[in-house]
């Protein structure tokens, strides 16, 4: 096996056994990067050189001194990275260099894990393709045809496609798990609050949170126990202990509560998916878990609601860029008025701008009460249902997507079916529940997620319930074949 | 209910966006689609309930009152589009 292959761990594994050099492993994954990121155009910046010299670095014993020392990682480029160019995809930022790192970067880089580049996605991570990035379309090493999902597309093509062994995404409506369930990747976003958001570019800030894709469960443990934990640069942090997350993956799952809700498996399933996720469920029964069919009956006004607030704090969010601080700027302009127009509306493209304008309609005098006061008393009734379940139950299980990836192009024209895909991952969203994406299958060579939904703050048990499945199958081994021979 | 083209001006304005004239026509036709989406909401009774305003119970998050250093300023400048004398710089606003 190639070094660019191996997960975290097992890179661990071999440095401390002497058997590879930070240098071999780091040229391993620039070199697959460089062989393979033309067919799946994964990365909008590559550093290559800071990697190299980071890994010169730390070539003797001494200087070695975290949890992750010289192994690769990558970032959605929505993570601010200080001196390198962060762009949200976006021409708006296309030239902006951050003048400071996200924490979950610097905590990063304070392990000694070495940056490799930043990742493609939708653009300001308002899609669920990736197609909306404003540079390219990034493709699934699965099929170049089809998409890689989104938003953080980039992260969960690049894992798949050997890239980096793990990067870090953001999850809004599902732009974690839903490129991780297209890519047959793992995809953990953990509870609202638990990662830190500063300088994680804002969409929707009561939604948004940054976490981990990897091929491995193990591997997003790792990262957790990084990134993890309260930030005081971040207001709405949450300041709660948190666990070693590695003491979490041991296979023994006997005696856990698992429900499936009935709505999850209904109207506008593919069969396939629908059916390898209950095998999924079958297997957790062998395992020892006890399964109930669970109601989560406000489920299917989650997407309603999320189109209403989402955009709304988007609107807010997004009125800093005014072309004065950063970003692009209209230079022509002979008042503010028109240049604050102007730099806007050469700098966004047609998703974002939709959003700022539904946004800012909803918050309007007027049609506040109607919409966005409405989606929020909604909000409540979505977390109300989970909790009633988490009553009785530990976990909760749900296809990641209700489809496998669609083709390039295909619902481009169509945002309201686009905004269909999110329909099992945006509800754990509204209620800021931690859940991850984990492979569970392959319809027609395409991989399948499964969604692993927990309490609050219980972030520990669905990475338990995931390394459980994760050691008992083996979807996580096969490997995409990027439009040639499957491996 | 559908958006007129002239609210739809209003939203860009308040929204600081310049709409070409087929934009206006597809967004006027596109938010209202997504309107009309969002009416399932209106089948729900929620008289009584509460706004979940915030998933966590964090209200107001103070920090203790103590000065600590804030970026330099000339690197701050540095992703300004326009500069004069280490100042940002703007067209006329009166």
């Amino acid at each position: 096996m190639e070094l660019y292959e191996l997960g975290l761990r097992d890179l661990q594994d071999k440095l401390n056994r002497e058997e590879v050099s930070i240098r071999e492993i780091i040229e391993s994954v620039l070199k697959r990067i460089h062989e393979v990121d033309d067919k799946v155009k994964a990365f909008i910046t590559l550093d290559e050189e800071n990697a190299l010299k980071k890994a010169a670095g730390l070539s003797s014993k001494e200087s070695r001194k975290g949890q992750i020392v010289g192994l690769p990682f990558a970032l959605k480029d929505v993570f601010c990275t200080r001196g390198l160019r962060t762009t949200c995809a976006s021409r708006m930022l296309e030239n902006y260099v951050p003048i400071y790192d996200a924490t979950a970067v610097s905590r990063l880089n304070a392990e000694q894990g070495i940056l490799i580049g930043k990742l493609n996605m939708d653009e300001f991570a308002m899609g669920s393709s990736t197609e909306l990035s404003a540079f390219f379309p990034t493709r699934n090493p699965w099929d170049l045809e089809r998409v890689p999902g989104g938003s953080s597309g980039g992260c969960a093509a690049a894992v798949a496609a050997g890239e980096v062994p793990v990067a870090l995404g953001s999850d809004t409506g599902g732009s974690i798990r839903q490129p991780a369930s297209f890519c047959g990747v793992v995809g953990f976003k953990p509870s609202y609050g638990r990662v830190s958001r500063w300088g994680v570019i804002a969409y929707s800030s009561s939604m948004d949170q940054a976490g981990v894709i990897a091929r491995k469960v193990e591997d997003c443990a790792l990262i957790m126990n990084i990134i993890a934990g309260h930030d005081p640069l971040d207001a709405t942090s949450a300041n709660v202990e948190v666990s070693d997350y590695t003491s979490f993956l041991q296979p023994n799952i006997r005696g856990m509560k698992i429900a499936y809700p009935t709505e999850c498996f209904q109207q506008g399933m593919d069969e396939a998916v629908k059916n390898l996720v209950l095998n999924a469920l079958k297997k957790y029964e062998e395992l020892g878990a006890i399964i109930e069919e669970v109601s989560l009956p406000h489920g299917e006004y989650a997407l309603p609601a999320y189109y209403i607030i989402g955009p709304a704090e988007a609107s807010a969010n997004l009125a800093c860029y005014d072309g004065v601080r950063f970003g692009l700027r209209d230079y022509e302009a002979d008042n503010v008025l028109d240049m604050y127009c102007n730099s806007r509306s050469a700098g966004f493209g047609d998703e974002v701008k939709r959003r700022i304008m539904l946004g800012t309609h909803v918050l309007s005098s007027g049609y506040y009460k109607n919409y966005y006061l409405k989606a929020m008393k909604v909000r409540r009734l979505i977390k109300n249902d989970f909790d009633q379940v988490f009553k009785n139950f530990d976990l909760i299980v749900t296809p990641t997507t209700p489809t496998t990836a669609f083709k390039l192009g295909a619902e481009l024209d169509d945002f309201l079916t686009l905004y269909g895909n999110d329909i099992f991952t945006v509800p754990v969203n509204m209620a800021g529940l931690p859940a991850i994406s984990i492979p569970c299958g392959f319809s027609d060579g395409l991989p399948v997620g499964m969604q692993i939904i927990g309490q609050t703050f219980d972030e520990g048990r669905v990475l338990k319930a995931a390394y459980a499945f994760e050691q008992n199958t083996t979807y996580h081994n096969i490997k995409p074949s990027l439009g040639g021979e499957q491996r | 209910m559908a958006l007129t083209i002239k609210k739809v001006e209003d939203i860009a304005l308040m929204a600081r966006l310049n709409l070409k004239e087929e934009e206006k026509e597809d967004f006027a036709q596109q938010l209202s689609l997504i309107l009309d989406y969002t009416n399932s909401l209106h089948n729900i009774d929620t008289d009584n309930v509460e706004p979940l305003i915030h998933i966590l119970p964090i209200y107001n998050v103070f920090r203790d009152d103590v000065v600590s250093p804030s970026s330099p300023r000339d690197e701050i400048l540095l992703n300004g589009p326009l500069l004069e004398d280490g100042q940002y710089k703007v067209p006329k606003i009166m």
